[in-house]
């Protein structure tokens, strides 16, 4: 008998029988406990800004941050129209557009309108310079006027692809918001708003369908699916519990205890969560599935211990400390191997996995601490009945029949498995990542329908260039101009590029007005003082809200040019990208060259970012684990070989998801330290057995091995079914990232049971054969369980 | 109308009154700011009617006037830029008549000479020219809507063209303490059409009948900008102007001052320094 063991096995069992002894008053603490803990969930918020999934630190949001506070910031809500008829250009479609055009600057934090409608379109008469907006009175305009408006628009680099379809079939009104950014509620609020407002048009016009997207919608979706996660997710949850519960344990009692138990420990995490000031997002709303999902295990395995001790004549107040005395180190140590997987998602680049990690170990640690005590509590005050059954012999047959095959082949599994696990791994480099921010969402959301509409006849992804001039008032220089003009036309000879924005496009017209309409005056003024004068005269006769001063910075020495995108994925979005830097290294001045930026630019490079922190996370969250299981298991060489098996599964994973689906977004990097926290749990299981049957029982490795498949066997296959069950809940996740992870671990999981079962015996026994080439008590008969 | 000059003048020339002669409260009711609300006059409308009037009576007959301003441009990440002009400007006797006024640009050195003459309407967009050096031609600027920011700035054209009484509506709100001083708060609702505003507040002191601040509502009614009119100094008896005038907008966090240096009065302008014609001779 190991005295290390022994002291643990008797401080457990005296301290459950000390919790029953007060167990009214260890139930009220815990109930004081949980509560006080839940008032925490009171200051829980929804964030409604992408920027949640950036930490203040990540250079990508630094660099856009600056391109915001030098020009304006760049939330948006586009509107996109669509007649039914075959053009836009028609007196009813005009007409929506210029209501929603005057109407849309009252949504509220909008500060910017810009439409077909409200278009500045300039021309000259004699020495008149005329600046007018381009669709004035549309109800009462002419056929011949409306083709002639046509006409201009069609013809306008401006607005064509951004504003209006090369055919003018489809026209758009883009919305700029500036958020004070003092409570969550203004992105909804502008929503809202601009739902209504596009309701109310939908009505007004008839004939015209209007799709929303943009980066407030974006923002907002954020906050809804988080809200749509919670309100299907965790009901869904626990009604998939209550019946597994029921049908692993056959008993009210120990269902009801369940649900209180694993009800409690997302109340605390989410709780604490609150406390903290955590903004929740879809992704650490998942917490409470996983602590739904992860809490249960914990009482699982006491109960079924508990029900097998009573089955074998044990009284209920005899069996429940029994129960969890023979469960405690196991319990415990998945408890923190989970604890600590969860924790080390704190390595990500992305707040919002921290949440999610930190969130699900407090709500680990407080079911760990509930099944030892607020689970006996309940067991002992509720009635439980043990119905003699023989579901247990038959599964104890089939673990044994699964012992000795394991023993019998083990060198044959052991190859076989080493191939397909090798296998796997080959095709881990064939996984692409891909981050559109479109596609986090699914079909149920609102917002995903509408981007998918708006995608077909517009570019959702600007890339934003603040392209630096010599000096103060430099953009004004010809230089300067015509080496931005090659660079507009290199962009839009791209094939991502839908759309591309600069003031050369003013320019050139203005210098067109300037001189009669004289078309061959369409190009950048020849010298500094006209641009600068056109500027300056062109300045003078925008209405408000058009001005240029989210084009041009304030002492005129930088401007902005934005390539909008069309469906671009992350690598084009990568190729796009190189592709731009190369051009201006090649094309430009030294003092011209410009970073690319913006959100699209952000979610390019935060898988890059994630998995590159995550692997120094994954491989400190392995050795942290690999040094718990050295401790607990009191074996060096046990808990390094522990690395196998737990480690494998994630590689298997990786290279099943590469030859099945291919594709992930960034969630994957996070995925790894999610499982191996979970999946650690079997090898946690099995090695405890095996190594109580060596050291405490004395046998043999293979009567050790066998021990251990009777005794936790059928509890890890029952573990198994839960967590898989469980993580598809969180696979019905409207968020793409959620279901991600969920499938991904659900593979490392059904993964994890076939190397515990089918592999780790097998090298235990190639270890053990190793160290002593003849094994000694192989015909001893395997014990009946404890 | 009467004009002092663009910026420092913005009010105070707006809240004037044209009418000579004592004010009567029929000659109130008769006026087309009263003539555009209600028939029963709230007595709130005809003391923020009053308040604007003593204001104005305060700066009548200045005749003209020059002032070199120099321009301090932020935005929200604290990067400056500057920009100077000289500012002239023309008071005219006739009420049906607004200001006219002349900008002529000095830095930076590539808009050095161009020219803005001004005219200012009731109504009506004003009527604006600027001469374009580097062109050697005066265009005419025909907008109806010149509610965007001046040269940049976050000082919108209207902000000081469209200082005319008649431009406006006038709420008397109530009276509260303004730094050392008192001031009547005046709510002001723009009649013209095409205003960026949907109203302005304005803090009137009631010691030297100047103005200390005045806020500006988007059309949304959300608070835009607040312009605050700092370092009056008196000119001869009665005319107070202000050398410091500070633009904040609230929504983008950009800001403009506006610095200015001595005026001069009594230059000796007429109708004629205030033609299209002249805007090439300038310098």
């Amino acid at each position: 008998m190991d005295r290390y063991f022994d002291a643990i096995d008797k401080f457990s069992a005296r301290l459950t029988r000390r919790v029953i002894q007060f167990r009214w008053l260890v139930l009220m603490g815990v109930v004081v406990m949980t509560f006080g803990a839940g008032t925490g969930m009171s200051k829980l918020e929804f964030a409604a800004n992408y920027r949640t999934f950036f930490s203040d630190d990540n250079p990508e949001l630094a660099a856009f941050e600056s391109l915001q506070a030098t020009y304006t910031k760049n939330d948006n809500i586009l509107f996109v129209l669509e007649p039914l008829e075959d053009t836009a250009f028609t007196n009813n479609t005009l007409a929506a557009v210029e209501a929603l055009t005057a109407e849309a600057w009252k949504i509220p934090y909008a500060i910017r309108v810009d439409s077909v409608s409200n278009f500045q379109y300039t021309s000259a008469i004699d020495d008149d310079l005329i600046v007018e907006d381009l669709i004035l009175g549309a109800k009462d305009l002419t056929p011949a006027e409306l083709a002639s408006r046509k006409d201009i628009a069609l013809e306008e680099p401006l607005l064509v692809n951004q504003l209006v379809t090369p055919s003018g079939a489809v026209t758009a009104v883009n919305v700029v918001l500036q958020y004070p950014e003092k409570n969550l509620m203004e992105v909804p609020e502008a929503v809202n708003a601009a739902r209504a407002l596009s309701e109310r048009i939908e009505t007004d016009f008839s004939g015209i369908n209007i799709s929303l997207t943009g980066v407030s919608m974006l923002n907002n979706a954020f906050s809804e699916v988080g809200q749509m996660d919670a309100g299907t997710l965790m009901p869904l949850m626990f009604l998939v519990i209550l019946v597994m519960a029921w049908l692993i344990l056959r008993s009210i009692a120990g269902t009801v205890s369940i649900l209180l138990v694993i009800a409690f420990s997302t109340i605390v995490g989410m709780g604490v969560a609150g406390f903290f000031g955590v903004k929740l997002t879809p992704i650490s709303m998942s917490a409470t599935t996983v602590i739904l999902t992860l809490a249960v295990a914990d009482s699982i395995h006491i109960l079924i211990s508990m029900r097998g001790l009573m089955r074998e004549g044990m009284s209920k107040f005899d069996a429940i400390p029994e129960a969890v005395r023979l469960n405690f180190v196991p319990v415990t140590i998945t408890s923190i191997t989970t604890i600590v997987g969860f924790l080390s998602l704190n390595f990500s680049d992305s707040p919002p996995f921290w949440h999610l990690g930190n969130i699900t170990a407090v709500g680990i640690g407080a079911a760990w601490l509930f099944s030892i005590t607020l689970l006996p509590v309940l067991v002992s005050l509720l009635p439980v009945k043990v119905k003699e059954a023989h579901e247990a012999e038959w599964s104890q047959i089939m673990m044994t029949r699964l012992a000795d095959f394991v023993i019998a082949h083990y060198r044959k599994l052991l190859f076989g498995i080493s191939v397909v696990v090798l296998v796997f791994m080959a095709f881990i480099p064939s996984i692409t990542f891909n981050d559109q921010w479109v596609e986090y969402f699914d079909e149920r959301v609102e917002f995903r329908t509408d981007s998918d509409q708006a995608l077909k006849h517009f570019g959702l992804y600007p890339i934003e260039f603040s392209v630096p001039a010599f000096e103060a008032g430099g953009v004004s220089e010809p230089e300067y101009l015509e080496y931005l003009e090659k660079f507009v036309v290199f962009l839009r000879s791209q094939s991502e590029v839908i759309h591309v924005y600069s003031i050369t496009d003013i320019m050139k017209r203005l210098n067109k007005n300037m001189h009669g309409d004289d078309s061959s005056f369409y190009k950048i003024p020849d010298n500094r003082e006209l641009s600068a004068q056109y500027l300056l005269l062109f300045e003078l006769s925008l209405p408000y809200g058009l001005d240029l001063n989210d084009r041009i910075n304030v002492d005129k020495s930088a401007t902005r040019v934005t390539a909008m995108l069309h469906k671009a994925t992350t690598s084009e979005t990568k190729i796009f990208l190189a592709n731009s830097r190369q051009w201006m290294a090649e094309n430009w001045p030294e003092y011209m060259q410009a970073q690319p930026t913006s959100a699209q630019v952000m979610f390019t490079y935060i898988t890059d970012r994630n998995i590159h922190n995550m692997i120094t996370g994954t491989i400190a969250a392995i050795f942290a684990i690999a040094l718990i299981m050295i401790v607990a298991l009191r074996s060096f060489r046990l808990g390094m070989l522990s690395m196998i098996p737990n480690g494998l599964p994630l590689l298997m994973t990786f290279g099943a998801w590469a030859l099945l689906i291919g594709e992930v977004g960034f969630s994957v990097a996070t995925v790894a330290s999610i499982s191996l926290g979970i999946i650690v749990d079997d090898t946690v299981h099995f090695l405890s057995k095996y190594v109580r049957a060596r050291n405490e029982k004395g046998l043999s490795s293979e009567d050790s091995i066998r021990y251990a498949y009777r005794n936790v066997g059928m509890a890890i296959i029952v573990n198994t079914i839960i967590l898989v069950v469980g993580f598809l809940v969180l696979t019905t996740s409207a968020f793409k990232m959620n279901v991600d992870m969920g499938l991904m671990t659900i593979m490392s999981i059904l993964f994890a049971l076939l190397l515990d079962f089918l592999f780790l015996p097998a090298l235990l026994l190639v270890m053990e054969k190793g160290k002593s080439t003849v094994s000694t008590s192989d015909s001893r008969s395997v014990p009946e369980s404890l | 109308m009467k004009r002092r000059n663009f910026f420092s003048a913005a009010f105070a020339s707006v809240l004037r009154l044209s009418v000579v002669g004592a004010l009567g409260a029929s000659q109130l009711l008769l006026s087309p700011v009263m003539a555009a609300t209600s028939e029963e006059s709230m007595p709130d409308q005809v003391k923020g009617f009053d308040i604007a009037a003593r204001s104005d009576r305060s700066d009548r007959g200045f005749g003209d006037s020059e002032a070199e301003m120099t321009m301090v441009l932020r935005n929200a990440a604290g990067e400056e830029a500057s920009r100077s002009m000289r500012f002239t400007t023309l008071e005219i006797p006739d009420e049906s008549v607004g200001d006219k006024s002349l900008v002529l640009f000095s830095t930076p050195r590539d808009i050095e000479g161009t020219a803005l003459l001004s005219h200012a309407k009731m109504l009506d967009p004003d009527d604006q020219w600027l001469y374009l050096p580097a062109l050697k031609r005066v265009k005419r600027i025909s907008s109806r809507n010149k509610s965007g920011p001046f040269v940049g700035s976050e000082f919108a054209f209207e902000d000081f063209t469209a200082s005319e009484l008649n431009k406006f509506s006038y709420t008397y709100l109530q009276q509260e303490a303004c730094g050392e001083l008192l001031c009547d708060v005046v709510e002001r609702i723009p009649r013209y059409e095409n205003s960026g505003y949907t109203k302005q507040l304005a803090w009137v002191d009631t010691t030297d009948y100047q103005i200390r601040k005045i806020e500006f509502y988007d059309r949304r009614g959300s608070l835009l900008k607040e312009l605050k009119f700092e370092d009056y100094r008196k000119y001869g008896d009665s005319y107070w102007r202000s050398h410091r005038l500070i633009m904040r907008n609230l929504q983008t966090n950009k800001s403009t001052d506006l610095v200015y240096g001595e005026y001069t009065f009594g230059v000796g302008l007429t109708d004629n320094d205030f033609v299209k014609g002249r805007l090439a001779r300038l310098r």
